[in-house]
């Protein structure tokens, strides 16, 4: 095991963003091959679905977006509680690094579940429980980008986003479960995209293949966008401005 | 393979503009939002640069100036 | 303990009743939305009556997002939250008392209300007392969750609307069970399970809503 004084070495900026800039062609390199596999194997291998035709294939990338846009939201409530309760700079970093991410997962599954609806359903948008929530999901990411957004001083930014964070995943499981009643109430549409009737396993094989591609792609951007965060709040320290010469002499 | 031809892949049993606008789409942003974070890093860096450079001049001009003073009032 | 909520409940209240016309601005407003509907749609009665709950409910979320930033505004101006901050008994205290206050201003009167914007659409009598006894126990926790929202935005430029991003969303279940209450008594049907759910946010959003809000309060008051 790795002991706990290297964990937190490179939970220091300083240490984290020279590791970042080594991680992030790695978790490109992941993401293309998976993505590659997960692409050959769901466009040019699976079979036809006999229900839905070749329309299905739309879940190779719904289904994966779908479950990034709710697991990087809980990934972010964890970088939030661990930002309020161990005061790490860090954290809000990763938080507020993640959030435009998961708010584009959510629009690609809003976006790949209309365009499966119009042929399966025949209209663009249903109703149904979960592009609802999805589409609430959507919101709640907007909220958290605009909160952390409309604040100048950056600390405040990252607690002020990490309570909402917090308040956002214990909602979440009470608004699915709120819209799932209203929609069981009022005849939602019953077919469904994920819950495909012949999931033969080379389909799901795909699916979970483009997921994680999807995942390792997150891990990338979000990468990349924290190292840019890490520049502008450090900007003052020496370890900055010795790497900023260094670049640029 | 499953397919025969090109056209019929594209084709995708008529589900074509579906299926391929959302994998257009997804494309699409996924190649967009790490290019913007990309630019964005560089452009952050950028900046930072070229202000501490700036602020290292001012600073060195100033040392030449306090330097000069006293011979000038002298 | 207790002392602490009541003691800020009568404070609030007796600043709130020095300006009525704050009160009955929020009041107007629930009653103006809900009478631009008809305009809107067409005054068939059958239509009204199906669209009922849902406008009634939208209204009364909107009534209580607008009055949210008067919540804690003041105080913050005033630098009376920076002392209560510093008081030796628990800011969340302080906070559900502040929700508790806001309920009494914004929350009941929307009840009382409510049952007459009802008739406008043709509600039957049952569902007219079922709206009202939903708005009195679905607004306490439109004003908890509210609460966070308006201590994690305060002092903020755009607060209003970025305010409204943040709590509107949180608001949804609330919205679908309160309608979903009216609806079932428009149909014939018990509404008790509505409400039951409704009442389990309400004790859910007060048991836990204050002490988020007050964490945002000392984030704003740093």
């Amino acid at each position: 095991m790795m002991p706990l004084t290297h964990i937190y070495k490179f939970a220091a900026p300083a240490a984290f963003y020279p590791l970042a800039g080594r991680l992030i062609p790695w978790f490109w390199g992941l993401a293309a091959l998976f993505g590659a596999i997960g692409l050959w194997l769901g466009l040019a291998v699976a079979p036809t679905d006999f229900q839905q035709g070749e329309g299905y294939r739309i879940i190779f990338v719904h289904v994966g977006a779908s479950w990034m846009s709710m697991f990087i939201y809980l990934v972010m409530a964890f970088w939030a509680a661990i930002g309020l309760a161990f005061n790490t700079r860090l954290s809000g970093m990763m938080a507020a690094a993640l959030a435009p991410t998961g708010a584009l997962f959510a629009f690609i599954s809003l976006w790949t579940g209309a365009l499966w609806g119009k042929p399966m359903w025949g209209t663009w948008w249903v109703w149904d429980a979960r592009l609802t929530s999805e589409l609430i999901l959507l919101f709640l990411y907007v909220g958290f980008i605009a909160l952390t957004h409309a604040i100048d001083d950056p600390r405040r930014a990252d607690r002020a986003g990490a309570v909402l964070a917090l308040v956002g995943v214990v909602n979440i499981p009470i608004i699915y479960f709120s819209v799932k009643w209203w929609n069981t109430l009022h005849q939602g549409a019953s077919v469904s995209l994920t819950r495909s009737p012949s999931m033969a396993a080379i389909m799901l094989w795909s699916m979970m293949l483009c997921a994680l591609a999807m995942w390792m792609y997150t891990i990338a951007v979000s990468l990349i966008r924290v190292r840019g965060i890490i520049l502008e709040r450090e900007r003052h320290t020496n370890w900055v401005k010795a790497l900023l010469l260094e670049l640029n002499p | 393979m499953y397919w025969n031809s090109l056209s019929d892949f594209l084709a995708m049993g008529g589900y074509g503009l579906y299926v391929w606008g959302s994998f257009g789409m997804t494309a699409l942003v996924m190649l967009l939002e790490p290019w913007l974070a990309l630019r964005r890093q560089r452009a952050i860096r950028l900046l930072l640069a070229r202000q501490l450079l700036a602020a290292m001049q001012e600073e060195e001009k100033q040392k030449k100036s306090m330097g000069a003073e006293p011979e000038e009032t002298a | 303990m207790l002392r602490v909520v009541t003691h800020v409940i009568g404070r609030d209240l007796r600043l709130a009743l020095r300006r009525p016309a704050d009160v009955c601005s929020v009041l107007f407003f629930f009653i103006l939305v809900a009478s631009l509907f008809p305009l809107g749609v067409g005054p068939e009665t059958e239509l009204l009556r199906r669209l009922a709950p849902g406008v009634i409910w939208v209204g009364a979320l909107l009534a209580t997002m607008l009055s949210l930033p008067r919540m804690f505004a003041e105080d913050f101006h005033d630098g009376a939250l920076e002392q209560l901050a510093l008081a030796p008994y628990p800011l969340g205290l302080v906070v559900l008392g502040k929700t508790l206050a806001h309920w009494l201003v914004s929350g009941l009167p929307l009840a009382l209300v409510a049952p007459l914007l009802g008739l406008q659409f043709d509600l039957p009598p049952e569902a007219l007392a079922t709206l009202a006894f939903a708005v009195l126990i679905g607004t306490p926790a439109l004003s908890g969750i509210g609460a966070i929202g308006a201590a994690l935005t305060l002092g903020l430029r755009g607060g209003g609307v970025l305010l409204s991003l943040l709590v509107l969303p949180l608001y949804i279940p609330v919205l679908v069970f309160g309608a979903g209450a009216v609806d079932a008594s428009i149909g014939g049907m018990n509404p008790a399970a509505h409400l039951f759910l409704l009442a389990a946010l309400t004790i859910g959003g007060l048991a836990f809503a204050p002490w988020a809000a007050a964490a945002a309060l000392r984030i704003a008051l740093e």
